[in-house]
């Protein structure tokens, strides 16, 4: 295939930044979209010129190291990581917009490369359960009811990519943060630090400069592990009965 | 003894031993080496500074328990969060000597069970540690949150893993390493938020600062500003993982590199067993040259796909559903009629590379050869019914289909051995240091625990085990003897440390040769693939060794590395991490050379039985092989401990 790239560059935080234009041939449709990116690499470091930087690690769709924004949509046309995303999903002929994730809270560092690091400081705020190593009672002292148990592995499914907050047009962080508080909150290990863990995720979420929810929801729809909307209730849900216990 | 071909490669010095293992029997070894272990007064924890480079699971564990324990903890990784280390593509499992089953299982069970799957190359007394303190791990997990797999009582499930009898393998469907990774993960961000690990991500340490025999700190880049660091210690952990990308293709992330335990093994740390390699016999195959990584795929499709490729080269080009019956040859079940698909990974790789360079494999032609076999699950389809197997391996079938756009269902899937984990490491001792004192190793990046192969589900027990249970505990007695004396930033040790780092980048960016560090990176893969891959001969290890140097040669001539040191600059990342590959590769030709016997996944053509099986040389080789840096131009110095097997005993193996 020949296709027309049309791609972000930006050589710092400080750089203005621009779109350029890189035609490409010989793409296979078994490439990988990042695999696609890598030979153009390889190309324009044979012309002396600086490849495009952008993140990714596990090449599997796990890890969420990888997203960029391809034709307006995060990871691109079809609902997985951008490293999972293949060639064959484009015609010959195409041109491909490709650019950074786009949120106040994931400032452009190089290129294609954000930084997230607002996700992990919401984590920080207690997107945990307090357990010190060596003292845990045994596994099998507490059972979890199995369905419990499978609506939070549901939600602890998200691996942190950010697209989510990247297609949503507030850049909410909420699906991100609905997961997490949902994955611990159904467990019966969760429940002594549920209140305190709303609380200070949501502040946190909001001092990062991420947006507010407005149900738009397409959150959800860019999702790569297709987490459900109705985390961001039991997030709210949550948080009315925290600030009632507040009270 | 030393045949006159190894002669010049490398020379023999003294014998190593491990000295920290208490002399005591063995089920009472861990707990008599806590109890012997000095302690540290919680107030002068803070006032101890541990490095811990790396956030998978060894790595975030121990800085989650060293933080919690009151530590002044500086924990590094090179992506751009501690959540990404490599343990998150783990799939299977993870090994526990529980018992829930009632199955008979028990430590020594698992124990003996490990020892046996790394074909008595492990050391005994660390296996034994490592069944011993499985049990806590689940317990450790489950409190924090980890979604196990349950049972409709609400008590954990468990499942088998190919080798053994019991059923000791917890998991999260097939993301068992992502839910242990961010389980780890979210115990080290609490301790990041309460201010006891402070967390450097996009950080990479391109040295170890060794001062007065002892290891002190690391030089870092800071990978977005390009700046140089110096971060000092009274301790330094590496939970840097395994170097499978040594081979280029591999199921390893992009990322996953030697560079910090080559730096520690230039600086005097030993590397031990570096030529075990473990392969999976179940990937997908490469496609084509762009191709960046492979792809595993969970070995349970073993338990119904049924493996073939056709008698004839020529029907190779076929639609394999043309091809009947009369003409296929199912060759596991042929060749292994006890264990017929569900032989152990390295004979599964093995017979699959034998097909394909007999001419018979399948799928796209890359270089002169097509390397996939099938595996077919029409029998299965047919027996079960299509909504059975999609019940069962549903995810399996679709992760395929969006990788290759081939639909299981109806066309058999290919697929090919792939390097998958590395089992050799910085060499450790009981207490998981290395020969230099204040280095502690921790995870896939030590040597101790595996042996020469591996079965599935024990990497990840051994990366909490070490990085939440023992390292603790023994860094412990290293760290009562400090605070180590004060080293200034204009020490001679930190300032050499610098300027090699800044000498390295410098020269790096200025060759400004023809070619790209991809480009390196593929051949190098390429040799040690063919020569030090799944079969090993001694005229292809010698070859590769000629080939290594003068690859290297020409890379520190040739290479292009564009753009600049102060900024984000990820060929310059990658280079440097391919020149530390170009010496470890080297390496690992010399010590599949020295060791004339076969060995789990290190199949030494030399070494067979009469039918073609692994031959163990159990008089000759019954050590590890720990390497001393020889020098930039002088061979490496070959040290043996001699492995001892008390609790246990030597069985040749069969799988016939
Ligand atoms: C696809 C796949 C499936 C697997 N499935 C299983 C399974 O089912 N069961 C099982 O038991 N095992 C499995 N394994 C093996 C297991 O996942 C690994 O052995 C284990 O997770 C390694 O953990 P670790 O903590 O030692 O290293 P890793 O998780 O690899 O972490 C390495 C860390 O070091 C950091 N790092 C590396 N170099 C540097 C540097 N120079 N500077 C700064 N930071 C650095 C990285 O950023 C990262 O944080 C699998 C492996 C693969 C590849
Ligand atoms: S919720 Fe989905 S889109 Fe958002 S970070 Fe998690 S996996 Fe990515
Ligand atoms: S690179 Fe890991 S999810 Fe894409």
């Amino acid at each position: 295939m020949k296709l027309t790239l049309k791609i972000w560059r930006q050589t710092g935080p400080e750089d203005k930044g621009g779109v350029v234009t890189y035609p490409i041939n010989d793409v296979s449709e078994d490439m990988s979209f990042l695999e696609m990116l890598d030979v153009l690499n390889e190309d324009l470091i044979a012309k002396g010129e600086e490849p495009v930087a952008f993140d990714s690690d596990c090449r599997e769709g796990i890890c969420g190291m990888c997203g960029v924004m391809i034709n307006g949509e995060a990871h691109g046309p079809e609902r997985t990581t951008t490293c999972q995303l293949h060639m064959r999903s484009f015609r010959d002929g195409d041109e491909i917009v490709i650019e950074p994730w786009r949120a106040d809270a994931f400032p452009v560092i190089k290129d294609l490369c954000v930084d997230r690091g607002s996700l992990d400081r919401i984590i920080q705020s207690g997107g945990y359960i307090s357990a010190n190593t060596g003292s845990a009672p045994d596994a099998h002292a507490t059972p979890v009811p199995k369905e419990d148990a499978d609506r939070a592995f549901m939600a602890a499914e998200c691996i942190g990519c950010g697209a989510c907050v990247a297609a949503c047009p507030n850049a909410s962080g909420m699906l991100f943060m609905g997961a997490k508080i949902t994955h611990l909150g159904e467990f019966p290990q969760g429940q002594p630090e549920r209140d305190a863990r709303v609380l200070s995720m949501t502040a946190q979420h909001d001092e990062e400069g991420f947006g507010g929810c407005t149900n738009l929801g397409e959150c959800s729809r860019a999702c790569p592990k297709g987490i459900p909307l109705n985390v961001i209730s039991q997030m709210n849900g949550d948080l009315l009965r925290a600030t009632r216990h507040q009270a | 003894m030393t045949a006159p071909l190894i002669e010049g490669l490398y020379r023999e010095g003294e014998p190593i031993a491990d000295t920290a293992a208490p002399k005591v029997p063995i089920e009472t070894m861990w707990t008599q080496r806590k109890f012997d272990a000095q302690l540290v007064n919680p107030t002068n924890r803070r006032k101890l500074d541990v490095i811990i480079v790396g956030t998978g699971l060894a790595g975030a564990s121990a800085g989650a328990t060293l933080g919690e324990a009151g530590y002044n903890v500086k924990s590094f990784c090179y992506q751009d969060s501690p959540r990404r280390a490599h343990s998150i593509a783990a799939q299977g499992g993870i090994n526990a000597a529980k018992n829930y089953k009632g199955d008979g299982d028990s430590i020594y069970r698992l124990f003996y069970d490990t020892t046996k799957g790394g074909d008595y190359r492990s050391r005994e007394t660390n296996t034994y540690r490592l069944a011993e303190v499985s049990a806590d791990i689940i317990d450790q997990c489950v409190a924090q949150g980890v979604p196990f797999a349950r049972e409709y009582g609400g008590l954990l499930d468990n499942r088998s893993f190919g080798g053994v009898q019991v059923s000791r393998t917890f998991y999260a469907r097939g993301q068992t390493g992502q839910q242990l990774l961010i389980g780890a993960y979210q115990a080290l961000e609490r301790q990041i938020g309460a201010g006891t690990v402070k967390m450097y991500a996009r950080h990479e340490m391109l040295e170890l600062i060794v001062v007065d025999g002892k290891a002190r700190g690391i030089i870092a880049r800071d990978m977005v500003s390009g700046e140089i660091q110096t971060h000092l210690a009274d301790a330094v952990v590496l939970a840097t993982g395994g170097y499978g990308n040594v081979y280029f293709l591999s199921t390893n992330a992009m990322g996953c590199n030697v560079t910090a335990s080559w730096r520690a093994h230039r600086k005097g740390a030993y590397f031990a067993n570096p030529c075990y390699t473990q392969i999976h016999p179940t990937c997908i195959p490469v496609s084509g040259d762009h191709q960046s990584k492979l792809t595993l795929m969970s070995e349970s499709l073993r338990n119904d796909g049924r493996i073939w490729v056709p008698k004839r080269r020529e029907d190779c080009e076929k639609d394999p559903r043309e091809i009947p019956e009369e003409d296929r040859d199912y060759y596991l079940e042929r060749l292994y009629p006890s264990f017929g698909n569900l032989v152990p990974r390295d004979i599964a790789s093995r017979q699959a590379k034998n097909m394909c360079d007999e001419g018979r494999g399948v799928g796209p032609k890359v270089g002169d050869f097509r390397r996939g076999v099938y595996l077919d699950f029409k029998e299965a389809i047919g027996r079960l019914g299509e909504d059975a197997v999609r019940a069962k391996y549903g995810n399996l079938f679709d992760m395929y289909k969006q990788i290759t756009g081939e639909d299981p269902y109806q066309v058999p899937m290919r697929i090919y051995p792939a390097v998958h984990y590395t089992m050799g490491g910085l060499w450790v001792d009981y207490d998981l240091q290395a020969t230099i004192p204040g280095l502690f190793v921790a995870g896939e990046a030590n040597f101790s625990d595996h042996g020469a192969n591996r079965l599935g589900a024990s990497a990840l027990m051994q990366g909490l085990a070490d990085g939440y249970f023992v390292l603790p505990n023994t860094i412990r007695d290293y760290l009562a003897s400090g605070p180590y004396e004060p080293i200034d930033e204009q020490h001679p040790a930190v300032v050499e440390a610098q300027d090699a780092v800044e000498g390295r980048i410098a020269t790096l960016l200025g060759i400004n040769g023809d070619r790209t560090v991809d480009s390196f990176h593929k051949e190098l893969g390429h040799i040690m693939w063919e020569y030090c891959g799944m079969e090993r001969t001694e005229e292809g290890l010698r070859k590769a060794i000629d080939l290594i140097r003068s690859l290297r040669e020409e890379f520190w001539r040739n290479v292009r590395v564009l753009g600049a040191a102060d900024t984000l600059n990820q060929s310059l990342e990658k280079a440097g991490r391919v020149a530390d590959f170009l010496e470890l590769g080297e390496l690992m030709c010399i010590d599949a050379l020295h060791r004339r016997e076969s060995c789990g996944g290190h199949f030494r053509a030399e070494s067979q039985t009469e039918d073609g099986e692994a031959l163990r040389h159990d008089d000759e080789f019954l050590y590890v092989g720990a390497w001393a840096w020889g020098g930039d131009n002088s061979e490496p110095i070959l040290h043996k401990e001699l492995l001892e097997y008390e609790a246990i005993e030597l069985k040749q193996r069969s799988y016939k």
